[in-house]
């Protein structure tokens, strides 16, 4: 028997499965983070003293990377849009640079990570190395997360676009409802730690 | 209509057919997609830890019992770094009792209550073929098998299983033994898999219900589930957040729950310092707390559907009870802070919570008093399932009532850490939620094999368990209202205002034993009556929501009909109709479904 909804929008909810059910795992990545920052909130209010984010971290590399996700969120709705217009070839493209673009972002984290480790800056140097090599450690498992599903769909999992075009769109658009939350994330992880 | 329904019905015995014919056995048994029977093997699997976590409270209760005497033949087997002579180490007591609390809250009552009944009976109960994501329902699944199997192994390690309790508070669970580590691990495991499970349980509720299926049609217990996922789904974040800090406590020496200046018995530790052992009982309250929703919800459920079943009425202020239900699930995420309040977090918070937690005992009352007044006038058919759900009212009614001392911080000064906490929150969790979860086996067993359970077994299950159970509960508030602290090895032996009340610690033993024994009928009663219990046809409790429309056992797919639901979830005795139920699936005036 088939599963209704996967596709078309029920009615009275005005959605189909695939959208409510990324909307709930999203609303459960805002409870994550959210207990994340809460804990930064804690502990930085009960600490006796806390740096300045630039006293250790490199804020001209942290724009840069941030100027990266965003231009990768831009490139994510490109390649949604071109897909809604039925122009596949430009959907690759666009889907390339989503993918690569994250891929980037990486390489300069880990250079910064690097340069962390090389100055003895561990996770137990402070509470402040600490919640930064956690979090954003974390937000690095999710841009993988990203990269995997948006390469997937930019690679083999497009194959479905020329066999069920509708299902095939409705997941590119769960992915990228993911990819600007992990980006959402990093938007508010750039001036909590490196900036206040 | 009956034309197309034919049509349609062969149509989907040719497609169940062809799926039958593609599936191996690994497929239909091992890795199935199909909601039924991820059902069962999260029943089954739950049934062996809740059984597994028995056992190490029935040694634990040993030592409680007769402080330091050898554990009689069991003691041999349980090695020389925990019980040398068969006398067990208070290291090993420590581990049982984590361990306990851990698998009896994550691994069996709710992979059982939500896990078990909520995939094999919820489907069905709104007409749903299967879950909405039946391939992230299996790895829902076998995330939990692998969280469960982790936590298991942990007990090889050295050094044990974690030991510093199922709260593993900050800094003792940070300087503890390897075991912790396991246990985070296992943790993140289990947070995946509720995870997933309750994106689809919301999803599925929301989506798949049969045409006709509007809210207020749905079951109570549908309602239940569905509150249940949301808290999971909220709550259980923050938890992991705070597990992944306490991991890099542990592996990479930060300082996130360990504050400046502490010395161990190896010296000062060498660590930033700096950090809150209080933000750890804040992250992790504030998922236990809903945790203990997730654990009676379920449970409420369950009753609500067996009582109705039973009194042949409607349930009580069923909109009433669906109103609580909500209300109790929002609430609920903001009282977490009355298990700390002698932490020194303040007056002001504390009186805060003190204030939120009055108001969450009202929804509480609402929902046991609507279970009550529901038998009331009812011709009450004492089945088996109806014995535990009556027992439940009871049961979880002294749970709670208990629970109000607890809130109060006046009180709780006194209270908190002794036996009464213990007492209290197991008279909701034992005779209350697993003997709803019980019933629940009882009364649905028949749709899972066709078969009903053994009549005579389960009494004997029942007021053995009744009466045993309530041997095993009942002194903890004497004890702990005495000042016996929980988790003491030697059940208080050494505090001079203990001495009047330790005899106490052998009759508890000795229920919680006999508790042990009573289970043999039921799991003596559950395998046997697969094979031998008598047959039944699809209704045998002459019920009226979906799920006893399906054939038993449902086939893949469900119905063999698609369902269209043209009443409420409980008109049984609705005056002038022909049968004292009317199925949701009957249409107006039609004859009750022959089966
Ligand atoms: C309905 C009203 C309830 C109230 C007012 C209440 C209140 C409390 C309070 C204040 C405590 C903390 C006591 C202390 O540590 O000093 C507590 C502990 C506890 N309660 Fe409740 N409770 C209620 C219902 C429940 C329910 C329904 C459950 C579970 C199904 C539950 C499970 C627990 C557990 C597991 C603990 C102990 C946790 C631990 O420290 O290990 N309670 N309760
Ligand atoms: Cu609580």
């Amino acid at each position: 028997m088939e599963i209704p909804y996967t596709v078309e929008a029920r009615p009275d909810t005005g959605l189909n499965n695939v959208k409510l059910g990324i909307w709930l795992f999203l609303a459960s990545e805002v409870m994550l983070f959210g207990g994340l920052f809460s804990s930064y909130v804690l502990l930085r209010v009960g600490a006796v003293e806390w740096p300045q984010g630039a006293e250790f971290l490199n804020i001209p590399i942290g724009t840069v990377n941030t100027i990266i996700l965003i231009a990768s969120s831009v490139t994510m709705v490109m390649a949604y849009a071109s897909l809604k217009l039925g122009d596949f070839a430009k959907y690759k493209t666009y889907m390339l640079a989503t993918v690569l673009l994250p891929v980037l972002f990486l390489c300069i984290k880990g250079y910064e990570y690097w340069e962390k480790v090389s100055h003895d800056h561990l996770p137990s140097h402070s509470t402040f190395l600490a919640i930064y090599w956690t979090m954003t450690a974390l937000h690095g498992i999710h841009i993988i997360g990203g990269i995997v599903v948006n390469g997937y769909f930019w690679g083999p999992g497009s194959k479905m676009w020329h066999i069920k075009r509708e299902m095939f769109e409705n997941r590119v658009e769960a992915a990228g409802l993911y990819w600007h939350f992990v980006d959402l994330v990093w938007i508010f992880l750039f001036p909590v730690l490196y900036l206040l | 209509m009956d034309n197309v329904t034919t049509a349609e019905g062969i149509a989907h015995a040719e497609h169940a057919g062809h799926d039958e014919h593609e599936l191996s056995f690994l497929q239909a048994y091992v890795f199935s997609q199909d909601h039924k029977v991820i059902g069962i093997q999260y029943a089954i699997t739950a049934l062996l830890f809740l059984l597994f976590g028995f056992t190490l409270m029935m040694l634990m209760r040993w030592n409680l019992a007769f402080p330091g005497r050898p554990i009689p033949v069991i003691g041999n087997f349980l090695g020389m770094a925990n019980a040398p002579g068969g006398i067990m180490l208070p290291e090993f007591y420590n581990q049982l009792g984590a361990m306990h609390g851990t698998i009896m809250v994550f691994l069996g009552v709710v992979p059982l209550a939500v896990g078990g009944f909520g995939n094999y009976v919820l489907p069905l109960q709104i007409g749903a073929p299967d879950m909405a994501f039946p391939r992230l329902n299996m790895a829902s699944y076998w995330s939990f098998f692998l969280g469960g199997i982790v936590m298991i192994a942990s007990f090889f390690v050295p050094g044990g299983a974690a030991n510093s309790g199922w709260t593993s508070y900050a800094p003792l669970s940070v300087i503890a033994t390897d075991g912790q580590t396991w246990w985070l691990i296992g943790m993140i495991f289990l947070i995946t898999s509720s995870l997933l499970g309750s994106v689809n349980f919301i999803v599925t509720t929301l989506q798949l219900r049969a045409p006709g299926m509007s809210f207020m049609r749905l079951p109570f217990f549908v309602w239940a589930q569905l509150v249940t996922s949301f808290l999971l789904l909220l709550a259980f974040p923050p938890l992991e957040a705070a597990g992944v800090l306490q991991l890099m406590d542990r592996v990479a020496d930060t300082s996130f729950f360990m504050p400046s200046g502490l010395v161990t018995g190896d010296g000062p530790l060498e660590i930033s310092g700096g950090g809150s052992p209080l933000l750890w009982q804040h992250l992790f309250w504030f998922l236990a707390h809903p945790e203990v929703y997730v654990l009676i919800l379920p449970a409420l459920g369950i009753v609500g559907e067996i009582v109705a079943n039973n009194t042949r009425k409607p349930l009580w202020g069923y909109r009433v009870l669906v109103a609580s239900v909500i209300f109790l699930g929002f609430m609920s995420f903001i009282v977490w802070a009355h298990h700390m309040f002698l932490t020194g977090m303040g007056t002001t918070i504390s009186t805060f919570f003190q204030t939120t937690t009055m108001i969450i005992s009202i929804p509480s009352v609402v929902i046991l008093s609507a279970m009550f007044l529901s038998l009331y006038g009812g011709s009450i058919r004492y089945t088996v399932p109806m014995l535990f759900a009556l027992a439940f009212l009871p049961m979880f009614g002294i749970g709670g009532l208990t629970g109000l001392p607890l809130g109060l911080t006046a009180p709780d000064i006194h209270l908190h850490d002794t036996y009464y906490v213990i007492g209290h929150f197991h008279y909701v969790v034992a005779p209350g939620t697993i003997f709803a979860l019980f019933g629940g086996i009882y009364y649905w067993f028949p749709k899972a094999t066709g078969r009903l359970m053994n009549d005579m077994l389960g009494r004997i299950h029942f007021w053995g368990s009744i009466i045993a159970i309530n041997c095993v509960f009942m002194p903890m508030f004497v004890t702990g209202l005495a000042g016996m602290n929980r988790r003491l090895y030697d059940g208080g032996m050494q505090y001079a205002h203990l001495q009047g009340v330790l005899e106490w610690n052998q009759f508890m033993s000795y229920g919680a034993w006999a508790l042990g024994f009573f289970q043999i009928f039921f799991i003596f009663n559950f395998f046997w009556s697969i094979r031998h219990g008598k047959k039944v046809d699809d209704n045998p409790w002459q019920s009226t929501t979906l799920e006893w429309q399906a054939p038993s056992p449902p086939p893949h797919g469900n119905f063999t009909t698609p369902p269209e639901v043209h009443r409420g979830p409980y008109e049984y005795s609705v005056p002038g109709a022909s049968s004292d139920f009317s199925m949701q699936g009957q249409a107006p005036g039609a004859e009750p479904a022959k089966v």
